[in-house]
């Protein structure tokens, strides 16, 4: 049985002709690329080209590109970089409620180091409001961190106008695009960033690898100490295959964005049509309209998502959920349950992301299999038939475990 | 990450329903763990005739629901009351470690049951 994936927000196949530039550079270049040697130099070549790439698909200076071990460490290096470098100047920083665990603990990690954090709150489309950052900001912030685009409801923020705003009041500006790579044009000057972050593997790359974009002349101090690689800025010596991997992916992505996220789109309304079709008690979470054309998170009432993601998974169609038991937590999604969702509905929560390999087939292949297992599921749920009411749920439900 | 035992009843969960003018029922769990239970039972004799559950919940919510109730069907009210979170998932072949507190709720669904049942008598 071929399986159909629908997780791409998680992770990525690695492309083929990604894997192709990468295999000489496990053997055959083998260098170090700080060695003065033949050996080196031509590793190194294989490094600037790379960044040449990955500066082209963000639309700015090489020297602007730094190469981490993925997302999370370039989340990391941004915030505790630019609090290390701008301590002096004030304690406050201002991000979202929804963002991604390498953003959100690393706040609440600052929060312990006696810097202040500001969670914006989200709306039910899982929105921020502009006057609610402009309300926020003191003379004591340092740091903006807002992310691109969420990675489990799809929801994209105003980057662009948050920027404006960053600048205007000389504010560093550091946004996590790393759900938007890939699938949403990216522009560091029309963005008004000052750092961003994206990650390989969302994007067709290998795992392992991400990169860190810092403007000059903004303020960041290094977190990992060592050589002098990366300009200082990031110690240790690189990840050659993933780096080189990781500029092909650029390539790749801006070659086939256009036309990819056109497929996507039509893919992810034909699903949500045919599941409300189908099903009752379907609903959409994440903005309407401003959202990644490859995410669909919908709640089925009154069942669990991780009881629906097993039932999928039987079928060979692997999504994932917002539910607390896939996640290993114990919680329901943090993004869920700060759009205001009940528990349940947040429990009944799963996210189809769309890519590369999947086709109209697939789609209805999910929704000739989604009907009879959400009605088996609701036939043995004691809430069906109950209505959901949010305002009484949220304030006496907690989870004692 | 579930054993085979897990998958079976998951898969084919026994006793699925709401017994009509139950003898005891029991509700345990919240929602924000996601884990809700309802177990309903008819009592003869001192004995469990009859028993069924409706479970909002993962995997192993609802096999330890169709678990607890293939245990106790038939059993006097002291056996099943003997019966705890412990043996319904050793029954299924244990549980995946983080499932243990938040999912392994349907003895104490079967306890508030009968519980529900001597209030009532």
């Amino acid at each position: 049985m071929k399986g159909i994936y629908m997780d791409h927000n998680a992770t990525t196949p690695v492309h083929p002709e990604v894997i192709e530039v990468m295999l000489p550079f496990f053997s055959e270049h083998f260098g170090n690329p700080s060695s003065i040697h033949w050996a080196g130099r031509e590793v190194k070549k294989g490094i600037e080209t790379a960044r040449e790439s990955v500066a082209s698909f963000l639309k700015c200076d090489p020297k602007e590109i730094v190469f981490t071990a993925g997302g999370s460490e370039s989340d990391n290096l941004a915030i505790k970089g630019v609090c290390d470098a701008l301590k002096d100047k004030g304690n406050h920083i201002i991000t979202t409620s929804v963002e991604h665990p390498a953003v959100l603990h690393t706040c609440e990690y600052m929060e312990k180091q006696g810097f202040q954090v500001t969670y914006l709150p989200v709306d039910m489309d899982g929105m921020i409001r502009l006057e609610d950052l402009k309300n926020a900001v003191t003379d004591k912030t340092i740091l903006i961190t807002i992310m691109f685009a969420n990675n489990e409801t799809g929801t994209i923020f105003p980057i662009s106008e948050i920027g404006k705003i960053a600048k205007e009041r000389k504010i560093t500006f550091h946004t996590d695009a790393v759900q938007a790579a890939g699938k949403i044009p990216l522009d560091v000057n029309a963005l008004n960033v000052d750092l961003l972050t994206i990650s390989a593997h969302k994007l067709y790359g290998p795992k392992g690898v991400g990169v860190l974009y810092v403007r000059k002349g903004a303020k960041m101090k290094p977190m990992i100490h060592g050589g002098g690689q990366e300009r200082n800025r990031r110690a240790g010596t690189e990840n050659v295959t993933g780096i080189v991997g990781m500029g092909k992916a650029c390539e790749i992505a801006m070659r086939d964005m256009d036309a990819e996220s056109e497929r996507l789109l039509n893919l992810r309304e034909r699903l949500h049509k045919g599941l409300t079709r189908k099903i009752e008690h379907v609903k959409l979470n994440g903005h309407p309209s401003m959202r990644l054309n490859n995410t669909l998170n919908v709640s089925f009432e009154y069942v669990e998502g991780e009881s629906l993601l097993l039932n999928l998974d039987m079928d060979g169609v692997a999504a994932s959920s917002g539910s607390a038991c896939s996640s290993g937590s114990l919680e329901p999604s943090h993004v869920l349950t700060a759009m205001g969702l009940p528990h349940e509905v947040a429990h009944g929560s799963v996210r189809f992301s769309f890519g590369s390999s999947n086709t109209e087939a697939d789609i209805d292949k999910i929704i000739e299999i989604m009907p009879p297992v959400v009605a088996r599921l609701r036939a043995m749920s004691p809430l069906y038939g109950k209505s959901l009411n949010p305002s009484v749920e949220r304030t006496t439900a907690v989870c004692q475990h | 990450m579930y054993s085979e035992k897990v998958m079976n009843h998951f898969k084919n969960p026994r006793n699925v329903g709401e017994i009509e003018n139950a003898d005891g029922v029991g509700e345990v769990g919240n929602a924000a763990c996601g884990d809700i239970m309802k177990l309903t039972i008819k009592v003869e004799d001192n004995k469990i005739a009859d028993v069924q559950f409706k479970t909002f919940g993962c995997g192993a919510a609802i096999a330890t629901s169709s678990m607890v109730t293939e245990l106790v069907k038939g059993k006097s009210l002291d056996e099943a009351e003997n019966i705890s979170n412990a043996t319904v998932a050793e029954a299924l072949d244990g549980l995946p470690p983080v499932k243990m507190h938040c999912s392994n709720l349907a003895a104490d669904a079967l306890h508030a049951a009968i519980e529900n049942y001597k209030k009532k008598k």
